[in-house]
């Protein structure tokens, strides 16, 4: 077996707000291996992006361990990516000033990180919009660029929260096929948020499947599909059936 | 890119189309007041007209000048102090809520005092000198800056902050990052309102007690009867604020560019929401 990488044992979370508490996860348990890429699809508010706040360090879970990289870890802050569900640009700075962030808060000089992250933009496809304030661009340009600031972190473990869920059906093929192209070249373990159970299956090695609220993880099935992924394997029986399979795990009936 | 690109205009052009309307306005205004004060047959002393107006300024300049200069020295220390007071303010009450819940009931009960019940005490207090007059305008100008501003800071969105601390960066790198540059748009839109207030603060303070200034020539043009003088006066006044609200607008959009992007103007077409 390969080395685990995140590590989420028996975690509950329950919220108080307004004199009521919401139990958002309860007792979830999740192995992820280390270079993997785990898709974690579920209900509307099942606890989806309350697990990444935990796993990146913004919250403490009540009950139960997070471990990284094999170690139990409570300093979890700046040892992960994160990439939430908004693009969450900084208006004020132009699309090379937002990606460097992650670099800039860890103390590499703006000139230097500059040129690190022009160097990338190709790669992301924003080297035209450089110098464009992220109002300029298109849903799925600004998506790009905070991919990009995500990656410039340059950590290991990459938490995706639905990072294509506003982008038009074109767009979003576009971009998973761009995005498993980055993953293959830069090899970091990835667990990616989505509502479409069709892009879990084309982009993950396994699929994870939580439960409504309280959240916890009811399937996991692996991916049996070769990589690299082809558009053209959605149309194949093996991929009919898993869908079925996770579709029926999210108690919709065909 | 996509077709949110808008055309540029020259920079003439966009100002001619800023400034025109108004100017037309203000030349038909003027026509109108020629018009009836000549017509009417009122007397100079009820209604002067502006060309009136304009004489009485060519020839009282030599007294107006150096009364214009003593209150804008008064409304740009007043003015410079407030931004500063209020700023460190705003920035108080951002990073503590108790400080917050306590200084912004008295601030604002500190507007509701009338400023020209204020204005004798200060002359009594601290003379007639230079000093009561900066007060004056920079208790004018104070609130629209602190208030404005710590609810720019607090507009900073949350989820911005949140990203950046799941990067590890601290208070002070949020504050510079987030917080601040969010807070921008609404510190000058209190900047603006504190300008176009301070000159006629300062002017005020002279009329209720100085030794020189706008004020004081308003005062006495009043006292002599010499209503165009009176009318030269308030145009000068507002000539001032008018100047000092737009260069503070073009400071704004010099600084904040991304900020101006962002708004839709209005020589774009249509009226789409992107
Ligand atoms: N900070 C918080 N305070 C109080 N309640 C919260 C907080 N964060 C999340 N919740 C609640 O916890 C539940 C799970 O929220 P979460 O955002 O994790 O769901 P989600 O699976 O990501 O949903 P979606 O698919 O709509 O993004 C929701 O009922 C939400 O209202
Ligand atoms: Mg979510």
């Amino acid at each position: 077996m390969r080395k685990l990488s995140v590590e989420l044992q028996g975690v509950s979370k329950t919220f108080h707000a307004d004199g009521q508490s919401v139990r958002s996860l309860d007792d979830l348990t999740l192995r992820i291996e280390d270079g993997e890429f785990l898709t974690l699809i579920g209900p509307s508010g099942c606890g989806k992006s309350t697990l990444f706040n935990l796993v990146v360090g913004l919250l403490e879970p009540d009950e139960g361990d997070i471990y990284l990289e094999g170690e139990i870890c409570r300093e979890r802050i700046g040892r992960v990516s994160y990439m939430p569900q908004r693009d969450l640009l900084l208006p004020w700075r132009n699309i090379l000033d937002n990606v460097i962030i992650p670099l800039e808060l860890t103390g590499v000089p703006r000139e230097e990180a500059r040129g690190r992250a022009q160097s990338m933009l190709p790669l992301f496809g924003l080297e035209d919009f450089a110098n464009s304030y992220p109002s300029a661009l298109s849903g799925g340009m600004r998506q790009r660029a905070a991919l990009q600031r995500t990656m410039l972190a340059e950590k290991k473990i990459l938490l995706l929260d639905e990072p294509f869920g506003a982008l038009d059906a074109l767009t979003r093929r576009e971009l998973q096929g761009w995005l498993l192209e980055v993953w293959r070249r830069f090899g970091q373990t990835v667990i990616f948020i989505t509502h479409d159970v069709e892009e879990a299956i084309y982009l993950g090695d396994r699929v994870a499947v939580m439960s409504p609220r309280p959240g916890r993880i009811v399937k996991i099935v692996d991916v049996p599909l070769p990589r690299p992924r082809r558009q053209a394997m959605i149309t194949e029986p093996i991929f009919s059936s898993l869908l079925a399979e996770l579709l029926e795990a999210l108690g919709v009936t065909i | 890119m996509d077709s949110r690109d808008k055309v540029i205009q020259p920079r003439s052009t966009r100002f001619w189309h800023e400034a025109l309307p108004p100017l037309l306005l203000v030349c038909f205004v003027v026509l109108v007041w020629q018009t009836v004060a000549v017509r009417s047959g009122l007397s100079a002393f009820i209604l002067p007209s502006p060309i009136q107006v304009a004489q009485a300024t060519y020839e009282t300049w030599d007294i107006l000048l150096p009364a214009i200069g003593t209150t804008m020295v008064e409304t740009s220390i007043g003015l410079g102090i407030a931004i500063v007071f209020g700023v460190v303010i705003a920035g108080v009450m951002d990073i503590s809520n108790l400080l917050r819940r306590s200084l912004y009931p008295i601030l604002v009960a500190s507007q509701t005092v009338q400023i020209l019940a204020i204005a004798p005490l200060l002359i009594i207090w601290f003379g007639f000198g230079l000093l009561p007059k900066v007060l004056v305008v920079i208790l004018i100008c104070f609130f629209p800056l602190a208030v404005n501003t710590a609810d720019g800071l607090a507009s900073a969105d949350p989820d911005l902050v949140a990203l950046l601390r799941s990067m590890g960066a601290s208070r002070n790198q949020i504050w510079r990052m987030v917080r601040l540059p969010a807070a921008m748009p609404s510190f000058f839109s209190g900047l603006r309102i504190a300008v176009t207030y301070s000159v006629v603060g300062a002017t005020i303070a002279e009329w209720v007690g100085g030794s020189a200034g706008l004020g004081l020539y308003m005062l006495r043009s009043k006292n002599a009867l010499a209503t165009d003088q009176v009318f030269a006066a308030i145009v000068v006044t507002s000539v001032i604020s008018i100047g000092l609200y737009t260069l503070v607008y073009a400071l704004e959009r010099a600084v904040l560019p991304w900020y101006y992007t962002t708004q839709r103007e209005e020589h774009w077409e249509g009226a789409g929401i992107y």
